[in-house]
C-alpha cells in the first residue's frame, strides 16, 4: 500500500542570479513499512524533497498524497494532526535545536506540546529512556546544544523525533555526524523501531553503504532530478545510469581484497540556476551524445521496477 | 626496518589539556612512526586524539590549555619538541605541511587563490614575485584547476575545488611530510575520488610521506601503507595495511570493521561497538577499551595491557593478542621503535 505518493514535484528558489531549480519534476512512491533511500551529492535537492513531502516547505508545483490525501488540501487543524504522524530528523541538529533549551527540555518539548504525559515522573522516565536509547549519558540532561559535540547533538535530534511514535519519518542524514561505532547503534535502532512500529522511512544520505544497508528501494538524484530508482539490489548490482555507476565506483570500500574499476568524473556539479535543457549529467558523462545535450531524458521503466533517466541506459565501457 | 628509513618517530608522547573540568588526557604514551615515502593512516573516532597528535608534531597546539607532558617527536632523528618556534616556522611549510579538515579555515576570503599560493611559496623559497606566481599557477594545474582561475577568490570555487586549492598550498613547497586531517570528509564522493586520486599521484610523483587522518577505513584501504588505530589517546593496533585489514587482533579494530555496512555483502547485520567513547578527563582503569569490550576479563579492568608484537611490525595492545609466529615474536612495551 502506498503511504506517500509524490507527483511531478518542483521547488524553485528565486536567487539574485536567477531561478534555482532545487527540485525539478520528481515523482516517487513510498510503500507503507518500507525505507526509500534517497542518495545524491551535496546540493542535489535531497533535503528540499524531505522538507517538501512533510510540508515544512511549500512546493512550487506538484502533488503530495499522504495516506491518499492531498496534503495541499488539508486545513490547518488537519495538517497539525497530520504533522504528528510525520517527523523529521535534520541534517544539522544544531540549527534545529533551540539554543536556550537543555537536552532534557529539547526532548521534552514534543511530548509537552502534544500533552502525552500528565505525570511529571513518567515524562521524566520516558525522556531518560529516550536519552539512553540514543546513547546520551544522563549527566548531559542539563547540557545546552553549544556544549555538545556534533554527534551528541544529532542524538538529541533522534530522541526528539522518535518521542511521539510517528508513522512516517524523514531521516535527513541522521547518522552522518556520528562516529562509526555509534552510527551502527543508531542504524540498528532505527531498523528495530521500524519493525516494531511499522514505520515508513525516507532515508536521505550521501553515504551509499549506509543507504544500501538500510533501504528497500533506492532513488538516486542528480541536480534536482531523479536519475535512477529501483530496489537496492538492482541499483547496487546493476546500476544503469552513468551517474549511478560513477557514484558507486567512487565509494572507498574498506576491503583490500576487491579490485574495482574507478570511474573518476571530470569537473564539478554544474549550477542548478537556470539549468540548460538536456540531461543534467551530460557535461560529466562519458557516454554523452548530441541528443543528451538537447533533450531531457525522462525517467523510464527499463526493466520491472527499475527506472532510469538516460538516453543510453546500461552503457558500459 | 632500519633506523634511517624512519622519517618521523613519535616516542611515548603524552599530551594533556588543563581545563576547568579537569585534565583531559588527549594523548597517552603514544608511539608511532612514519617511513620515508609511505602513507600512514591514523584512524580513530571523535576525541581519540588524532588532531592533538598531529598538531603536536606541527607544534601548533594552543598553550594553554595544552601541556606536552612527555615524549619525543624525532624528525630525521631530531626532536621537534626541543625546537624553538622560530625553527619550527621554517620546518612548517618547507618540510612538514598540514591540510586541515575545513578548507575555508585555511583560505583567506579576501585574497585570490593564486596570491595565497604565491605567498606560501615566497615565505619558504627565494624566488621573485613573477616566478612565485608562475609556480602557483603550476600548482593549481597539478591539482586539476586551470591556471587562469588563479585570480579568482575562494568563494568562487566549489567545496572540492577549495580543498584542492588547500592541497596545492600545502604542496607548494614540496614538503617531505604531508599531514592531512580528514582532507576529504567535507567532500562529495565523486569529488573525494578526484582528491584521493590526486593524492595518490602526488605520492608517486614527489615521494611525499603522508599522515592521513580519517575515520573511514575505505580511504585507508585505498591509500595507506600503514595503519594506526587510535582509541582514547592511545594506539591500540599498528601494522601494515594487510596486518590491519586481514589479521586485525584488537577487539576495537575488529569492532570497527563489523560496525560499518559492507557494500559488497548482502548480510544485513551491523554489530555495533556497545557503549560510548570514554570521557578523556575520566578514563577507565586498566585497558581503556574494557568498558566496551566483549572479551574483557578481570585483568583488563585492573591492569593496563602491554603492547605485543604479534608478527614483525604488527603491534597490538591487548591481553589476548596472539603472536602469530611464536619464534619471531617478542613482547615489547613500546609501539614500533
Ligand atoms: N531557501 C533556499 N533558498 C535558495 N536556495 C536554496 C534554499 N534551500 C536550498 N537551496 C538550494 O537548493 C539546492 C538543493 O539544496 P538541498 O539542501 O536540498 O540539497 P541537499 O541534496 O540536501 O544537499 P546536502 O547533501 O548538502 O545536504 C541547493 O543548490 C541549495 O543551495
Ligand atoms: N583546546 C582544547 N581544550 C581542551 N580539550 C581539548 C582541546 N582540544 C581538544 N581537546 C580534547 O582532547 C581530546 C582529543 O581531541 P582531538 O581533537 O585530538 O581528537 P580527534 O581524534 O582529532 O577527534 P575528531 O575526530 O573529533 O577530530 C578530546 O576529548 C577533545 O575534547
Ligand atoms: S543521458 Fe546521456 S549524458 Fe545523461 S547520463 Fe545518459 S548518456 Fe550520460
Ligand atoms: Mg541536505
Ligand atoms: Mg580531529
Amino acid at each position: 500500500m502506498k503511504l506517500l505518493e509524490v507527483k511531478n514535484l518542483k521547488k524553485y528558489f528565486a536567487t539574485k542570479n536567477g531561478l534555482l531549480h532545487a527540485v525539478d519534476g520528481v515523482s516517487l512512491e513510498i510503500k507503507k513499512g518500507e525505507t526509500l533511500g534517497l542518495v545524491g551529492e551535496s546540493g542535489c535537492g535531497k533535503s528540499t524533497i524531505g522538507r517538501l513531502v512533510i510540508r515544512l516547505l511549500e512546493a512550487t508545483e506538484g502533488e503530495i498524497l499522504f495516506e491518499g490525501k492531498d496534503l495541499a488540501k488539508l486545513n490547518k487543524e488537519e495538517m497539525r494532526r497530520m504533522r504528528c504522524k510525520m517527523q523529521i530528523i535534520f541534517q544539522d541538529p544544531y540549527a534545529s535545536l533551540d539554543p536556550r533549551k537543555n537536552v532534557f527540555e529539547s526532548i521534552a518539548e514534543p511530548l509537552r506540546v502534544q500533552k502525552v504525559y500528565s505525570d511529571k515522573k513518567e515524562l521524566e522516565r520516558h525522556i531518560y529512556e529516550l536519552m539512553e536509547t540514543v546513547g546520551l549519558a544522563q549527566r548531559l540532561a542539563n547540557s545546552y546544544p553549544h556544549e555538545l559535540d556534533g554527534g551528541r547533538r544529532q542524538r538529541v535530534g533522534v530522541a526528539r523525533a522518535i518521542a511521539l511514535d510517528p508513522v512516517f519519518m524523514v531521516l535527513d542524514e541522521p547518522v552522518s555526524a556520528l562516529d562509526v561505532s555509534i552510527q551502527a547503534q543508531i542504524l540498528n535502532l532505527l531498523q528495530q523501531l521500524q519493525k516494531e512500529f511499522d514505520l515508513t522511512y525516507l532515508f536521505i544520505s550521501h553515504d551509499l553503504s549506509v543507504v544500501k544497508h538500510i533501504s528497500d528501494r533506492v532513488a538516486v538524484m542528480y541536480l534536482g532530478k531523479l536519475v535512477e530508482v529501483s530496489n537496492y539490489k538492482a541499483i547496487f548490482k546493476d546500476p544503469l545510469h552513468p551517474y549511478t555507476q560513477a557514484l558507486l565506483s567512487a565509494v572507498p570500500v574498506p576491503r583490500i581484497d576487491v579490485q574495482r574499476e574507478k570511474i573518476i568524473l571530470e569537473g564539478d556539479v554544474p549550477s542548478p540556476i537556470n539549468p540548460k535543457p538536456g540531461c543534467r549529467f551530460a557535461g560529466r558523462c562519458r557516454y554523452c551524445e548530441e541528443v543528451c545535450k538537447t533533450e531531457t531524458p525522462p525517467l523510464r521503466e527499463i526493466s520491472q521496477d527499475h527506472f532510469v533517466a538516460c538516453h543510453f541506459p546500461g552503457n558500459r565501457v | 626496518m632500519s633506523q634511517q628509513e624512519k622519517l618521523l618517530e613519535i616516542k611515548n608522547l603524552t599530551v594533556h589539556y588543563a581545563t576547568v573540568d579537569g585534565t583531559v588526557r588527549a594523548v597517552e604514551n603514544l608511539n608511532l612512526s612514519v617511513d620515508a615515502g609511505q602513507t600512514l593512516g591514523l584512524v580513530g573516532e571523535t576525541g581519540a586524539g588524532k588532531t592533538t597528535t598531529v598538531k603536536t608534531i606541527m607544534r601548533i597546539l594552543p598553550v594553554p590549555p595544552s601541556i606536552i607532558k612527555n615524549g619525543e617527536i624525532l624528525y630525521k632523528g631530531e626532536d621537534l619538541l626541543k625546537k624553538s618556534q622560530k625553527e619550527m616556522r621554517s620546518i612548517r611549510g618547507e618540510k612538514i605541511s598540514m591540510i586541515f579538515q575545513d578548507p575555508m579555515t585555511s583560505l583567506n576570503p579576501v585574497l585570490t587563490v593564486g596570491d595565497q599560493i604565491k605567498e606560501a611559496i615566497e615565505l619558504h623559497t627565494k624566488v621573485n614575485k613573477r616566478k612565485a606566481f608562475e609556480l602557483a599557477g603550476d600548482m593549481l594545474e597539478t591539482v586539476g584547476i586551470k591556471r587562469d582561475r588563479a585570480n579568482d577568490y575562494p568563494h568562487q570555487f566549489s567545496g572540492g575545488m577549495k580543498q584542492r586549492v588547500v592541497i596545492a598550498m600545502a604542496l607548494a613547497c614540496n614538503p617531505e611530510l604531508l599531514i592531512a586531517d580528514e582532507p576529504t570528509t567535507a567532500l562529495d564522493v565523486t569529488i573525494q575520488a578526484q582528491v584521493l586520486e590526486l593524492m595518490k599521484r602526488l605520492k608517486v610523483q614527489y615521494n611525499t610521506s603522508m599522515i592521513m587522518i580519517t575515520h573511514d577505513l575505505g580511504i585507508v584501504a585505498e591509500i595507506c601503507d600503514y595503519v594506526a588505530i587510535m582509541y582514547a589517546g592511545e594506539v591500540v593496533e599498528y601494522g601494515t595495511r594487510e596486518d590491519v585489514f586481514l589479521r586485525a587482533q584488537h577487539p576495537y579494530t575488529k569492532g570497527l570493521f563489523t560496525c560499518i555496512p559492507d557494500m559488497y555483502s548482502d548480510d544485513n547485520r551491523l554489530i555495533p561497538i556497545r557503549g560510548l567513547m570514554p570521557d578523556p578527563s575520566n578514563l577507565p582503569s586498566g585497558c581503556k577499551f574494557h568498558t566496551r569490550c566483549d572479551y574483557k576479563c578481570e585483568r583488563c579492568e585492573k591492569e593496563e595491557p602491554s603492547v605485543v608484537e604479534v608478527s614483525s611490525g604488527h603491534y597490538v595492545k591487548c591481553f589476548f593478542a596472539l603472536p602469530q609466529n611464536v619464534a619471531s615474536s617478542k613482547v615489547s612495551v613500546k609501539m614500533p621503535v
